[in-house]
């Protein structure tokens, strides 16, 4: 760990690599984030953590006053070279996020979020569709489907999620490369669409 | 951070984990500028110094980097250090000359066109 790595195993990105680029994959809690990173990325995906002191309670102030709450955020990250010259990183972070730092570190630059919903637990859905919002995070909606749970029509979940009419909404199994793919593509079509 | 600690010998392990940035960093405040995100890539230098860091932290640092370009988050990643104290290590390296970054593409809109038209081309070659 630390050291250098293995050249051959692929670790390292290609030389040629100029531009990196940011997706986020975001979601309530056990939506399926970190199986979609892992369905995705061509490294074995690997996670960063950052100390956090709660926020409105003096995240600058390293004296630390007693009883202050620090708590650990973990993100997921995978990686993907999509040509010589580009590579993606896709970024998972929970939804329930109080924490300012790790946001705005997450969101600068990214192009955009797909977010995960689960059709079962659409209402925890919301508190992370804000901070995407918040944040300025054009976004698509990928709905991940969980066995035994009876199919709902993308529409019923367009309008109970009050989404504006262009946000794309799209079906996904994160366990599938397939259909994860897709639902990049849908969201990076979007994203197109709107520069134009 | 460190008088912290010996007013409070009652510190839990977690704790004291929790401290540890503080003192690789000297306890110089995290950055927050712009010019190191978390995709930021970063390799050592075509010509370092010939002197290497005492620093044991930016030595492991430098050796991971010896092997090719990585972001700073596979840095974090790999070190397990936060990512806050990649970003000083990070930027301590690249002011002493032993890595280079590549410097972040500005968001501009024409340069987003180019890079979605990019994203959408890979993915489709590769998963399509
Ligand atoms: N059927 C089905 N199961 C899924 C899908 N995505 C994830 N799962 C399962 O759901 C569980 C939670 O998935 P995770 O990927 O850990 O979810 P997460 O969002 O990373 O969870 P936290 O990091 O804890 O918030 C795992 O058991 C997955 O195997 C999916 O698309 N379909
Ligand atoms: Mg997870």
């Amino acid at each position: 760990m630390g050291s250098r790595l293995a050249l051959d195993d692929g670790v390292y990105l290609r030389n040629s690599v100029q531009t990196a680029a940011k997706i986020l994959v975001v979601g309530h809690f056990a939506v399926g984030k970190t199986t979609f990173i892992g369905t995705m990325s061509e490294i074995p995906p690997l996670r960063t953590e950052e100390v956090m002191t709660q926020a409105g309670q003096g995240i600058d102030d390293p004296k630390g006053a007693p009883g202050k709450t620090t708590t650990t955020v973990a993100m997921d990250f995978g990686r993907l070279t999509l040509s010589e010259k580009l590579v993606l990183y896709l970024f998972g972070t929970p939804g329930q996020q109080r924490f300012v730092q790790v946001w705005e570190d997450m969101t600068r630059g990214a192009l955009g979020a797909l977010v995960l919903v689960d059709p079962e637990r659409l209402e925890e859905s919301f508190p992370v569709m804000d901070l995407v919002e918040h944040y300025g995070i054009p976004y698509a909606i990928a709905v991940n489907r969980f066995d035994g749970t009876p199919a709902h029509s993308l529409d019923e979940i367009r309008e109970a999620l009050d989404l504006l009419p262009e946000t794309p909404v799209v079906s996904c199994d994160a366990r599938d490369q397939r259909s994860s793919a897709d639902s990049l593509i849908a969201l990076v079509r979007y994203l197109q669409s709107r520069l134009n | 951070m460190t008088t912290d600690d010996e007013h409070e010998p009652e510190l839990t392990h977690e704790a004291a984990e929790l401290v540890r940035p503080y003192v690789i960093t000297n306890g110089r405040d995290l950055l927050d500028d712009d010019r190191f995100s978390l995709i930021t890539l970063v390799t050592v230098a075509a010509e370092p110094p010939r002197t290497m860091p005492l620093d044991p932290e930016k030595l492991r640092l430098l050796e991971l980097c010896s092997g090719g370009f990585l972001s700073i988050a596979e840095i974090a990643g790999h070190t397990r250090l936060p990512v806050g104290v990649v970003k000083i290590l990070v930027s301590d390296l690249t002011q002493e000359g032993y890595l280079y970054s590549r410097a972040p593409i500005p968001s501009a809109q024409l340069v987003d066109r180019q890079i979605l038209e990019e994203v959408l081309n890979g993915l489709q070659a590769r998963f399509g």
